[in-house]
């Protein structure tokens, strides 16, 4: 829970990732404290999702280390590769939730493949982990073709805390909800990261969600992060990019009252 | 008694029983990864505290919590409360209460699971399944009119049709799929003279394995063969694609802008079938001759040109004409067939997965049943 709070739990040093002859990534560095809520901006292309995708594995690195929990990312061997990735969780944008299994099955998926429960253990677990994300044991043996986004997010994140991880990585939780439910996403986010004394590394566009959930914010642009800190950094940055971007017209509205 | 419960050296939680009480102490990690002997120690205390009225559970010794132990904590407190204990926490750590406190909202109302009665639901899938027959006959018969609307639109207007596309798909589905379809064909007309010939050599009769080759292969098993094939390569691929652009929504892209899907994707792709189906048929019914011709030559001890010379006796046009006059209707079921399937995927992976299956399975029935139909009908106008 708090043991430990302030210490790098993922810590990007000099990385570069890079497509063909484009390094999208190209000597960036990162911290993300143990318990914090870090949200990363940048404009669409910047490199936000590639940079979660390296940082989870899905694409390897050209250069640069990439340290979670104090182990090297990039050159572990398989096994010590499960044991960390048993460790944390990720919310796809669009869930990616298997379309074959239902509800119950997805969020008991990781439970399956890592561990050795009694099926009432899985399924008492299942239903506590879909009431601490807002849904009703109902929609256990629903397929995911059934369900509206909102709960297909909603499953998502359910099955990306099934096995308690530490970090949750969160590619734009809130995008395709409407504000209401975005909200209460927001909300749900920020008290399962104090509940469970989560650490989230959020990848966002939604202005309300900075202001909502994330402890600190960095913002990505040229493959590198060119501020990061608090909202209030944010909203006192002369960049230009930052400027417009937090005191744009759409993001009057997020800012009113808060500041 | 101060028995203790729990791994030796490594306990979760112990029990003493001091009066008429039970005290039990946790202690450790009461984490994922020892859920599972976390749920024995959680039996183990629930066994220790039957028939007593208070049991103490002292969680000051917790060094970490998660849902996992939450849950079994409050499992067991709900537990004793069951069989009429009262259960109480004491000493947990105030960094654990919000976790304890929304675990312990959880509701664990089972699910209402309806039992069927076993024979309603075996007459149900009956009654799903003759549905969905009659179904498919309705979705096949809708697709039908739909493209002979198309079609009729295109012929009013011949500059809407999509040459390009059905170039395209011509490319693939017939140049693409000559080598295969000559390979197999030409395997198949040498199988059917190497079996003729060894049994009709006993009757001495080896010369009328040519007339059977040349009836069978023109008539039947040339447009049959290739398909078979069309409809396991090409049919398939038309249900994926098409079941593919469902899921993404590009089909309804397509109808919000006013245009027709049937007309725009399927039109050209039935239309590419019709073109390359007899045209593969033409050429597998000359590889399966060619390859009897080779075994009859090379096994069956026949010269060649007395081979093409008792050919030539042995077929008519007619046998030519009525295989290559089947093979546009084939095609344009194997295509309709790919059309509706490929247009009914829902959101799933594994429903694109079994349209596809669907969509092979039935265009090959069809095949054959509607060249069952053609033979009665040739039969009737006595050709």
């Amino acid at each position: 829970m708090s043991e430990g709070a302030g210490e790098a739990i993922i810590h990007v040093r000099d990385l570069t990732v890079g497509f063909g002859a484009v390094d999208v990534i190209d000597g960036l560095s990162l911290d993300v404290r143990r318990g914090e809520v870090l949200g990363l901006v940048g404009g669409s292309g910047a490199g936000k999702s590639v940079l979660m995708r390296t940082i989870i594995g899905l694409l390897r690195q050209r250069r640069g280390k990439i340290e979670v929990f104090g182990c090297d990312v990039g050159g572990m061997r398989a096994g010590e590769r499960r044991a960390i990735e048993r460790r944390w969780g990720v919310l796809f944008q669009h869930g990616a939730l298997f379309s074959a299994l239902s509800v119950r099955q997805n969020v008991q998926f990781p439970m399956r493949e890592y561990l050795n429960l009694s099926r009432r253990l899985r399924d008492e677990i299942a239903i506590a982990k879909l009431e601490m994300v807002g849904l009703d044991a109902d929609v256990c043996e629903k397929f995911p073709a059934q369900l509206s986004g909102g709960m297909i997010k909603r499953v998502a994140l359910a099955r990306a805390l099934a096995l308690d991880p530490e970090i949750v990585f969160l590619d734009e939780p809130t995008s395709g909800l409407d504000p209401i439910g975005a909200a209460d996403f927001d909300e749900l986010i920020r008290t399962l990261s104090r509940t469970l004394g989560l650490t989230v590394y959020m990848v966002t566009h939604d202005l309300d969600s900075l202001h909502a959930v994330c402890d600190r914010i960095a913002v990505l642009a040229a493959g590198q992060v060119i501020e990061d800190g608090p909202i209030s950094t944010m909203l006192a940055s002369d960049h230009p990019w930052i400027r417009s971007y937090f005191h744009g017209r759409r993001s009057r509205a997020a800012n009113n009252g808060r500041i | 008694m101060d028995g203790s419960t729990g791994l030796a050296g490594d306990q979760l939680m112990t029990s003493a029983m001091p009066g008429g009480r039970v005290e039990l102490r946790a202690q450790g990690a009461w984490t994922v990864e020892r859920a599972a002997d976390l749920e024995q120690s959680v039996g183990r205390a629930l066994g220790a505290s039957k028939a007593v009225r208070s049991v103490d559970i002292d969680m000051g010794a917790v060094a970490r919590l998660d849902t996992y132990g939450a849950w079994l904590l409050e499992r067991l407190v709900r537990d004793i409360a069951a069989i009429g204990g009262e259960a109480r926490i004491t000493g947990l750590a105030p960094r654990f209460h919000t976790l304890v406190g929304a675990i312990g909202r959880t509701n664990l109302a089972p699910p209402a699971r309806i039992r069927h009665n076993p024979l309603v639901a075996a007459l149900a899938v009956v009654g799903r399944a003759t549905l969905e027959a009659l179904l498919d006959l309705a979705r096949f018969a809708q697709m039908t009119g739909a493209l002979a609307v198309a079609f009729a639109r295109i012929v009013a207007r011949p500059w809407t049709f999509r040459l390009t596309s059905m170039v395209h798909h011509l490319d693939r589905v017939g140049w693409r799929a000559l080598p295969i379809i000559v390979l197999i064909t030409f395997l198949l007309g040498a199988i059917i003279a190497q079996q003729g010939i060894f049994h009709f050599r006993q009757f001495n009769a080896e010369f009328f394995v040519v007339d059977m080759l040349g009836v069978l292969v023109l008539r039947e098993i040339g447009v049959l063969m290739v398909c078979v094939m069309v409809a396991g390569r090409s049919g398939s691929a038309y249900t994926a694609e098409l079941g593919a652009m469902k899921m993404r929504e590009e089909i309804d892209a397509l109808r919000t802008m006013g245009l027709d899907p049937i007309a725009i994707l399927v039109a050209p792709r039935i239309a590419a079938l019709s073109l390359a189906v007899p045209i593969l048929t033409f050429v597998g019914s000359i590889a399966a001759l060619v390859g009897g011709g080779v075994v009859f030559w090379l096994y069956g001890g026949m010269a060649p040109e007395i081979f093409l010379s008792r050919l030539r006796d042995a077929i008519t046009l007619d046998h030519f004409a009525i295989g290559l006059f089947k093979a546009p209707f084939m095609a344009l079921v194997i295509g309709i067939v790919a059309s509706v399937e490929g247009l009914a995927v829902a959101g799933s992976a594994e429903s694109l997965g079994r349209r596809t299956t669907a969509s092979v399975v039935k265009a090959i029935f069809l095949v054959i049943l509607l060249d069952g139909l053609f033979a009665m009908f040739f039969a009737a106008i006595g050709k």
